[in-house]
């Protein structure tokens, strides 16, 4: 089958000139359709690179990756924001935006999607937001609701639009371990239900068990775990 | 439906993103509507000024109008001999001359007894000089000695002159010459004279002794009906000697209204303030936008993770730049048109609220706004989405 994310020998590089920093040496790995991989690896080894890249967040320029049969070395902006669309991003920070409900927030995602009728768009916005628990507060906004539940609603952003890849950098950062845990487990349930695959990082020694699979990730480079 | 959500999602999100923070949706509207007041009412004053300058000669019924070549305005005229006005009816054209004489002078209020200048002008109650029904009613009545008709919209500090009359308290001095105010007439004061007087040519000489009719102001000239003004006025032009200008009806308007606008700073001093009205606004409207970039800064670049282009938001600033122009322009609007209605009781200036002044002002708003959104959204290259992981 072919795999949803293909990642072969990516080499990336900060800076330019003598100040040019290389941070990912040569990365290889395929994941396929529903599969839950944990990335882990000291601070500074390249997680979030590499996330950023998968993304299509950030250019890179040498080897090869494909994201949903789309290659992005060399790829035009445009390229980029078509397979972005089909990603849902989940941040360290919440990100939401402070002006909106929470329901509103979720929408943002079903607006880029032209198909649906603004009905439609409620009513899978209600019913993501209850999935993660949140279906009594969709009319709060960000500051009026706790750190965890912040955090279940950009997971419910992230999920709504039925996106084929999530990616989730640190996602347990903010959180205590008891709503780390919660948010975790509700990505997963939900992701394993439509077949989603995730790739997380994390530090967080605790989630381990949600993962299909652990990469470690030291100095630009994988050690399977 | 497509085209639509294109432009109606980015005003939503425009519109949400303003309504959240009262404060500032406050401040920016207040600056919209001090930008909007303060171009209304220079524009408000210029109209009113060219309106007062010509409420004089636009009242005037003729087809062509002569004046001393060195009259700047009319209301500073040069005389010139009747003899100079006479030979237009040399012309087959000319149906009839009538001579207009001008001059300011001291009226006293009867109550008050105090003094102000107006201004005074005389004619032949024979001729229909002015296009105002009022003063043409009582041309008859003003053959009679010393009678004169007072134009209420003359300042208040002249008197309740209409009260006075029905009081039967209507005599008074001009010049410290007594005469009785028989009727009332509409014109409107204008910056050089605070109020105005009509009467008869032979009264206007008993006011003031030292003029003589042969010596006139202004010379109306009223031609056969069909002939064509400009083909006339050339042809008077060769006749008559160069001591005299001659104006169509709406040359005399442009004459007198250039004559504010140009001789006197006023025309610039007012486009001045036009314009410092327009760019404090943009400054205004360019720092709100600004700000809420800088703040919306991380949620765009998370929209932009999300896969919103870059159009998207460039239309989100100028939405809310939209927003802001007619959030701002409403209140200011409502406020001009008191603040007209205040200048119109209280210092008698005709100011209206004509359609084309609230389409110009709205227009220079939408302006404002759009260029402040235009030099705001070089601030959306900062939300990098790279940088959100
Ligand atoms: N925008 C940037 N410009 C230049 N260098 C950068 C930039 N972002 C990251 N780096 C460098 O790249 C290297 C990898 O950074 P990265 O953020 O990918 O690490 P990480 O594995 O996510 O670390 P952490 O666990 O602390 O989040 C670091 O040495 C960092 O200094
Ligand atoms: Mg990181």
């Amino acid at each position: 089958m072919q795999p949803i994310i293909d990642v072969q020998n990516l080499n990336f590089s900060f800076g330019s000139g003598a100040l040019v920093q290389p941070v990912l040496k040569g990365i290889t790995i395929s994941i396929q359709q529903g599969e839950i991989v944990l990335i882990t690896g000291p601070s500074g080894s390249g997680k979030t690179t590499f996330l950023s890249v998968i993304g299509g967040l950030r250019q890179a320029y040498t080897g090869s990756v494909v994201v949903l049969g789309q290659q992005f070395i060399r790829s035009s902006e445009q390229a980029r924001v078509k397979v972005r669309q089909q990603i849902g991003f989940i941040f360290q920070q919440h990100n939401l935006l402070k002006s909106l409900t929470a329901l509103q927030n979720v929408s943002m995602t079903l607006e880029m999607n032209s198909q649906l009728s603004e009905q439609q768009r409620q009513e899978r916005a209600t019913a993501m937001l209850t999935a993660v628990g949140l279906g009594d507060k969709i009319h709060y906004k960000p500051d009026q609701l706790s750190g965890g539940q912040r955090q279940r609603v950009s997971i419910a952003r992230a999920l709504v639009g039925q996106p084929k890849i999530v990616l989730a950098d640190e996602p347990t950062a903010s959180l205590d371990k008891q709503n780390g845990y919660e948010a975790v487990s509700i990505l997963k349930k939900l992701a394993k239900e439509s077949r989603t695959t995730i790739l997380l990082v994390t530090h967080d020694y605790r989630i381990l068990d949600v993962a299909d699979r652990i990469l470690e990730l030291e100095d630009g480079l994988i050690r399977t775990a | 439906m497509n085209y639509i959500n294109w432009l109606y999602f980015p005003l939503r999100l425009a519109w949400r993103q303003l309504i959240f923070d009262h404060t500032k949706l406050m401040v920016a509207i207040c600056g919209v509507l001090f930008a909007c007041v303060l171009v209304f009412m220079q524009l408000g004053f210029r109209d009113a000024l060219y309106a007062s300058a010509t409420s004089a000669p636009v009242n005037l019924d003729g087809d062509l109008f002569l004046m001393h070549k060195q009259s700047e305005a009319m209301w500073r005229p040069i005389e010139f001999n009747r003899s100079e006005l006479m030979r237009a009816l040399g012309n087959p054209a000319v149906a009839d001359v009538f001579p207009l004489y001008l001059g300011l002078a001291p009226f006293k209020n009867i109550e008050t007894r105090v003094k102000r200048t107006l201004m005074v002008y005389g004619f032949d109650p024979d001729s229909s000089s002015f296009r105002i029904e009022a003063i043409n009613n009582k041309r008859e009545a003003l053959k009679l000695k010393d009678t004169v008709l007072f134009d209420e919209y003359s300042r208040p500090e002249f008197g309740p002159i209409g009260n006075l009359i029905a009081a039967n308290r209507n005599l008074t001095e001009i010049r410290d010459y007594s005469v009785a105010i028989i009727g009332l007439f509409r014109m409107g004061v204008s910056f050089a004279a605070d109020g105005n007087v009509v009467t008869s040519d032979l009264n206007f000489m008993r006011i003031f002794p030292e003029r003589n009719l042969e010596h006139i102001d202004v010379g109306i000239i009223k031609l056969v009906p069909g002939s064509s003004q400009t083909y006339v006025k050339g042809e008077l032009e060769k006749l008559l000697d160069e001591s005299t200008n001659i104006f169509t009806y709406e040359e005399l308007l442009h004459f007198e209204r250039d004559y504010w606008a140009n001789m006197a700073p006023i025309g610039f001093i007012f486009g001045f303030g036009t314009i410092m009205g327009w760019v404090v606004g943009l400054v205004i409207v360019y720092q709100i936008l600004f700000t809420d970039i800088t703040n919306h800064r991380n949620e765009f670049a998370t929209l932009k993770a999300m896969g919103y282009s870059q159009g998207y938001f460039i239309r989100v600033v100028f939405a809310s730049a939209l927003l802001l122009a007619i959030l701002g322009f409403i209140p200011g609007f409502m406020l001009a048109l008191s603040l007209y209605h205040l200048a119109e009781s209280q210092i008698f200036m005709p100011m209206p609220m004509t359609a084309a002044k609230a389409t110009s002002v709205l227009m220079l708003i939408l302006s404002m706004c759009f260029i402040a959104g235009l030099i705001a959204i070089r601030k959306l290259k900062d939300a990098d989405p790279a940088d959100m992981f």
